[in-house]
């Protein structure tokens, strides 16, 4: 097999990036895919070691500009009130996810038929629907059948993750009021799956796995994509996508981790960078034939950033709950999901539970929430509070707004010289009013469970998990950067398939729907591979 | 306190390694009733250096520091540490109403080293090892709670 050009050049090996792999693996094309990060070694991750709450603040902290790696990029954050939450390396952002899997709903990709606000996808759950349950298969999904929030799916799945001391409280207070709650669908493996160890409650689930149980990309698709033969390359940061004079993507240029500038040529070039990194590279790859960056003719690379806002609520209660055992996530709420005109805004949102907080966990919300004091009185509060929590947040649909987005700083570059992005965010009034409504409901829940005291914040500063929306997809390419295959308009044999072609946010956590909809669109590809369509 | 001179190696000139001592045994004092340092313990405090030697944290403690100390000179004509502990506190109070990023910086750093010490640990009732690989116990829970929900008409809005 000649070495050069590559058939297909993914860049990223995240949630995305992975499942694409494995998908086209199959077709035994020379598939590599570059990371700027590592492989992951969980031997050496926090909850194997006394400091693992601490280094949730240093090396395994959520946002890249605190965490500071040399495999990191910063992120000018100063006008935004949400921070990012990502990670680079081998299995992306869900090497630091909770593992919660909700699909979108039918509704969520019809948002202006349903609404009239934002637009409609330029494809349907029905369409994605047999990808979810390939993505949900490949993952190792722990919930129950018959929520009855959602349309039977028949999927399979493996017994729901425990409900434990909290989910008695919690199940309590939503059953006192009549909503709806319903064990997560969490990629989170409660016995032993597909070569994986079963769950064993660490309770560590956002700094990394040890034991394999939750299913980060790096556990699920990359030993399979691997042993089908595509070629994984770490420490490998793509610096621009490059073009031929007809405007074809021609492949990249790279910097090592040793700084050894690479070029790679591919016939095809897939970007999976995230919400952030892929219009960042698209915005870094400007050239005669794209000056305004690569796909970018709509104007919209970078536009329409969305994150999910959160709300965050606990409740201090007399009973014991769970505390530092076990995962985070354990139920969801959709009381509050779809559209109600009455509640002042539009849209809605997904209640998650979340199980308790480890010690050092608790002396920093009790602190941050003066329920901890400085000097006298400060052990017989936190003993109070230890193990004595839990609580849930809101995960809120974000519309799109194109003054939401993500630049190139025209100061700020990582390690290797490449200009860093810069991202500029302000909550909407229709945010606000839903981040005050789950603050609202989830107090009355938490009183019904009998908390005896309650607290809360939004938006969480820190919050910026779901990145989404900043190379739409769409039919229109004046309206649009990708097509409903996920081909960029501008360029045809550019593919791009993260969070960045969300159309909207919905309001639930989208990493199964960001790998749902990166096998549809190697399905897609494969299907015009097959009729030789691919580049029409 | 002693005013033993920092470890060998340490991060800190010598007042800040006693400044830190004595704020973070403001945040968290001894307790006789529960069995535990303060978080002004030497131990605990070579800890809390260690893990702000991070990125920009060391600077930023030692910056925070600085200004306790600035205010403890202001009012009292003494370092921090030097102070009677009424006058620390009070001064200490008022440095979290008027630096309250740099006391939220000192608060997380103390209590993040403070409560994996294996006296305070233990007096938790937990036990002195990491998560991996024994893992932790989580009760099923009651189940038949959602039967409530089960009950339930499917209520997922239609696609239109």
């Amino acid at each position: 097999m000649p070495q050069e050009p590559v058939d297909v050049l993914i860049i990223g090996a995240g949630a995305s990036g992975a499942a694409m792999a494995w998908s086209l693996a199959e077709t035994k094309m020379h598939i590599v895919c570059l990371e700027q990060g590592a492989l992951m070694n969980p031997l050496t991750y926090p909850s194997t070691g006394r400091d693992w709450e601490a280094r949730s603040t240093s090396d395994f902290a959520t946002n890249p500009n605190v965490r500071g790696l040399v495999t990191d990029y910063p992120i000018n954050e100063d006008d935004s009130p949400i921070k990012v939450a990502n990670f680079n390396g081998v299995g992306g952002g869900t090497v630091l996810y909770a593992g919660h899997f909700p699909r979108f709903h039918p509704s969520d990709f019809r948002v202006k038929s349903l609404d009239g606000v934002a637009d409609d996808w330029p494809i349907d759950y029905n369409q994605l629907a047999p990808y979810y349950a390939e993505n949900e298969k490949m993952t190792g999904v722990a919930g129950m059948n018959g929520d009855p929030a959602y349309p039977s799916d028949n999927a399979p799945r493996l017994p729901p993750l425990p409900l434990g001391e909290s989910g008695k409280v919690l199940a309590k207070g939503f059953n006192a009021l009549g909503y709806h709650w319903w064990p997560s669908d969490t990629a989170i493996i409660t016995e032993d799956y597909d070569g994986r160890a079963g769950c064993i409650n660490l309770g560590a689930c956002g700094a990394g796995c040890a034991q394999g149980a939750k299913g980060s990309a790096d556990v699920t698709y990359w030993p399979h994509a691997q042993r089908a033969g595509v070629e994984l390359r770490t420490r490998c940061r793509v610096r621009e996508i490059t073009v031929g004079p007809d405007g074809m993507a021609t492949g990249a240029r790279y910097v090592t981790g040793d700084g050894v500038e690479k070029e790679i040529k591919a016939h095809v070039v897939v970007v999976a960078c995230n919400g952030i990194g892929t219009p960042r590279l698209l915005l870094n790859s400007k050239s005669p034939q794209h000056p305004d960056g690569l796909a970018n003719s709509s104007g919209l690379v970078g536009k329409n950033l969305m994150f999910h806002p959160y709300a965050w609520i606990q409740g201090m209660f007399e009973e014991q709950t769970d505390g530092f055992a076990g995962p985070h996530k354990l139920m969801r709420s959709q009381e509050f999901y779809e559209t109600d005109q009455s509640r002042g805004y539009v849209r809605g949102y997904t209640l998650e539970i979340q199980r308790g907080m480890p010690p050092v966990r608790t002396a920093h919300t009790g602190l941050r929430h003066k329920r901890i004091p400085w000097g006298e009185g400060h052990h017989d509060a936190f003993r109070r509070m230890f193990n004595h929590c839990t609580g849930m947040v809101a995960v809120c649909e974000d519309l799109p707004e194109e003054h939401n987005c993500v630049t190139i700083d025209p100061v700020l570059k990582d390690s290797d010289g490449i200009p860093a992005p810069k991202i500029s965010y302000t909550l909407s009034e229709n945010s606000k009013r839903m981040l005050q409504h789950g603050v609202d409901r989830a107090t009355e829940i938490l009183q019904a469970g009998g908390a005896t005291d309650v607290y809360s914040e939004w938006p969480i500063p820190y919050g910026g998990w779901h990145l989404m929306g900043t190379a739409r997809m769409g039919t229109d390419p004046s309206r649009s950067v990708v097509s409903e295959w996920g081909r960029a308009h501008d360029c045809k044999n550019l593919f791009i398939i993260d969070g960045s072609i969300f159309v909207t946010s919905a309001g639930v956590n989208p990493t199964n729907t960001i790998q749902a909809l990166a096998l549809y669109v190697a399905d897609q590809m494969k299907q015009r591979l097959a009729n030789a369509t691919l580049f029409d | 306190m002693t005013r033993e001179t920092p470890p060998e190696g340490h991060l800190l000139n010598e007042t800040e390694w006693h400044t830190l001592r004595a704020l973070a045994d403001v945040i968290v004092p001894p307790s006789e009733k529960y069995g535990v340092p303060g978080a002004g313990d030497e131990a605990i405090a070579k800890t809390i250096v260690k893990d702000a030697n991070y990125g920009d944290k060391l600077a930023r403690l030692i910056a925070a520091l600085d200004t306790l100390n600035a205010m403890s000179q202001g009012v009292h004509g003494a370092e921090f540490a030097l102070l009677r502990e009424d006058q620390r506190e009070a001064v200490a109070f008022t440095f979290r109403e008027e630096q309250p990023a740099a006391a939220t910086l000192a608060e997380q750093l103390v209590t993040q080293c403070y409560y994996r010490d294996d006296r305070v640990v233990a007096s938790l009732g937990m036990e002195l090892r990491p998560p991996m690989p024994e893992g932790y116990q989580v009760e099923q829970g009651d189940w038949s709670l959602l039967e409530q929900v089960q009950k339930r008409q499917p209520f997922h809005r239609p696609a239109g």
